[in-house]
């Protein structure tokens, strides 16, 4: 126990405040939502992200060809097509800087949102792989589109270290106005597989 | 005591520090348009929910509950985070929470430290002591950027660099810099993008505030737009998250409510670009060492207020500041606080606690009442009703001075028909002051009103003397 002496001060005060009890929370907003592919896709490209809906996965990968692409390391076999470098596991943190994208799976992805997460499960890898590379591609299975951010939450693990992206990187900090393009990768591209 | 960092030392009072801001029209302008894009985006992303109230009300009971047992929730929070391999650290002040952080980063060997963008560290004056202690913080969020190259003071709670246009940016990152870039906002952002990358990829120690913290699972949320910091959560070896003890909520299912109220309230977004959510540490995946360190700093104080403490049910959106007429016209800093706009004007004086503190006293004041701030507030604090409770308390902290007693004087007059009689009498004489109607100038203490605006002229005759004379049956 580190400063324990703050630590039961504070706790005291807290204590002392005798703040009344609540009232029960009421949670009368809407837990589900019209969800569906087509919503996801259009909420997806509404970031200015690039948007497709494939039915094989191995088939839309041609734009990779001729680059070096960092894959996590239980993609499905399939996914690793030839003519592209693909850069496996253990990477450096240089190495996945100077590469040219990343392909990953997700967990789950929102359609009211637009937004994907990882949760470092199978085909995603550690964070820094999704992170680093300026371009990332994203395989988006239908069956992993919850339709509202309740739904989404209730299908996530909280202690899995978890990522949401909604579009690629950007900021509002010059006259509040959504500028894409700042540390995180540049390019999102989805891939909605039916 | 020390005094508390959140205002910033030597800050006059609000109404001195508005006037000066008033007179520079160069900010009036760049706040007028960047307030006003953000309002209309705001007002377009919440029209999408139909749910938007039952969401408002379900944050208000979430953070109602939090405040209602923070002690028990807190010993959770501890737990659930040391048991996934963090240490949890309190402070009861900045100087505390302070002394903590130089600590950890001296054991680290750090000489720099890469910042995320944080209200907390904000609040305790984290760089500024960091920097005395010889670590150099780098803060890498565009807005803080801005503010830090430029030697400046924050002016707004999610863009700490509002007051600033486009070419005041450019100016500042050639002159910082020394690089050549165009006031395009996509190029400033590329200069930001190439000046911290190698800065992200070597540092070994950062620091960030929490958004949320979920008591159950010891979850830490941070919400952002950049990556910068998803670079600074997941590259370094150590990561030191500085929390305000209110940042709580009881379980991981209340995220849901605030993961849709805080993007379309502060950016106006339907989800801000990136999310964060880390659980003490995971082996092979980012920081190895977690250090959380829970800052009271006035809020323990606050939370005894029984109409005050709603202040801390705030999630930093900003919505607030936003859609204040009076934020929009003095901008930030005249605050002089990290805190400041309606919300400021609430948190700030509690924080402080010391209402003979002529500066934290003015700040209750900045607001013309209109209700806006509540409209808008995600959280449904009753910002208006604050700080008409503050200023009760400024006014009775203030004791006997020369309004009180005319306001007693005042009271004695109204309480009875003749005494109030006469002194219309004597008062419609003061209409020989007036020029065209109106008196633009009386001797002190009515010199007080008189120095910003005009008194019409009394009538010569009140209506009570007019009735008197004309339809009084007698």
């Amino acid at each position: 126990m580190i400063n324990a002496a703050a630590r039961e001060e504070i706790l005291q005060r807290i204590r002392d405040a005798k703040v009344p009890a609540a009232q029960p929370v009421i949670r009368g907003y809407n837990q589900k939502g019209p969800g569906g592919v087509e919503l996801f896709a259009e909420r997806v490209a509404d970031y200015r992200a690039i948007v497709h809906t494939v039915s094989n996965v191995p088939e839309a990968l041609t734009s990779l060809q001729g680059k070096r692409i960092v894959a996590p390391p239980d993609v499905p076999e399939e996914w690793l097509v030839d003519g592209v470098t693909w850069l496996r596991e253990p990477l450096s943190i240089e190495e996945l800087d100077q590469a040219d994208g990343v392909l990953t799976g997700c967990a789950v992805a929102i359609a009211d949102t637009g937004t994907i997460v990882l949760d470092g499960g199978e085909a995603q890898g550690r964070r820094a792989l999704t992170l680093l590379p300026d371009y990332h591609l994203c395989v988006v299975r239908a069956d992993q589109i919850a339709a509202s951010v309740p739904e989404a939450l209730q299908r996530l693990e909280p202690t899995r270290p978890l990522t949401f992206i909604s579009g690629p990187s950007a900021t509002s900090d010059i006259e509040l106005n959504r500028v894409e393009g700042v540390h995180g990768p540049r390019t999102l591209e989805v891939l909605i597989v039916t | 005591m020390a005094r508390n960092p959140v205002t910033w030392l030597g800050s006059p009072t609000f109404p001195k520090a508005a006037k000066i801001a008033l007179a520079d029209t160069q900010l009036r302008q760049n706040l007028r348009k960047a307030t006003g894009t953000i309002r209309g985006r705001r007002a377009a992303a919440v029209a999408e929910m139909t749910d938007w109230e039952q969401l408002r009300v379900a944050g208000e009971q979430i953070k109602d509950d939090v405040l209602s047992r923070l002690d028990t929730l807190l010993l959770q929070l501890e737990e659930s985070v040391t048991a996934r391999g963090g240490v949890v650290h309190w402070a009861r002040d900045a100087a505390e929470a302070n002394r903590i952080v130089l600590d950890l980063c001296r054991a680290e060997n750090a000489s720099e430290v890469v910042k995320v963008k944080s209200m907390a560290t904000a609040e305790i004056g984290l760089n500024e002591a960091l920097e005395a202690g010889g670590v150099h913080a780098i803060e890498t969020d565009l807005a803080e950027l801005i503010v830090q190259l430029g030697d400046d003071r924050p002016s707004h709670i999610l863009v700490p660099a509002i007051h600033r246009n486009r070419s005041e940016i450019r100016e500042i990152f050639q002159r910082r810099m020394g690089v050549e870039v165009s006031d395009e906002p996509a190029d400033l952002a590329e200069a930001a993008r190439v000046y911290l990358r190698q800065k992200f990829l070597t540092t070994k120690v950062a620091v960030s505030g929490a958004n949320f913290a979920v008591a159950d699972t010891g979850s830490i949320v941070v919400l952002e737009s950049e990556g910068n910091g998803r670079m600074c959560l997941t590259l370094p070896d150590t990561l030191i998250t500085v929390m305000g003890i209110e940042k709580l909520v009881p379980t991981w299912q209340d995220l849901e409510v605030f993961l849709q109220l805080l993007p379309r309230s502060s950016t106006a977004e339907r989800m801000n670009p990136y999310t964060s959510v880390w659980t003490g540490v995971t082996p092979g995946d980012g920081p190895q060492k977690f250090h959380l360190v829970l800052i009271d700093n006035g809020r323990t104080a606050t939370l005894t207020d029984s109409i005050g403490r709603q202040a801390l049910r705030c999630i930093r959106c900003s919505a607030c500041l936003n859609v204040c007429p009076v934020y929009e016209r003095t901008g930030g800093q005249s605050y002089g606080s990290v805190y400041p706009g309606p919300i400021g004007a609430i948190l700030t004086p509690q924080l402080v606690g010391d209402m003979h503190d002529p500066q934290a006293a003015s700040l209750p004041y900045a607001s013309s009442l209109c209700g806006a701030c509540f409209e808008v507030c995600p959280v449904r604090i009753d910002i208006p009703s604050v700080l008409t409770h503050l200023r009760a308390e400024v006014v009775e902290a203030k004791g006997r001075t020369a309004e009180s007693v005319a306001m007693a004087a005042a009271a004695w007059i109204f309480a009875s028909a003749s005494r109030y009689e006469k002194a219309q009498k004597a008062g419609s004489l003061a209409r020989f002051l007036a020029r065209d109607g109106r008196i633009t100038s009386l001797p002190w203490p009515g010199s007080k009103w008189t120095s910003s605006r005009d008194v019409p002229a009394p009538p010569a005759e009140s209506f009570r003397a007019w009735w008197r004379k004309n339809r009084c049956q007698k």
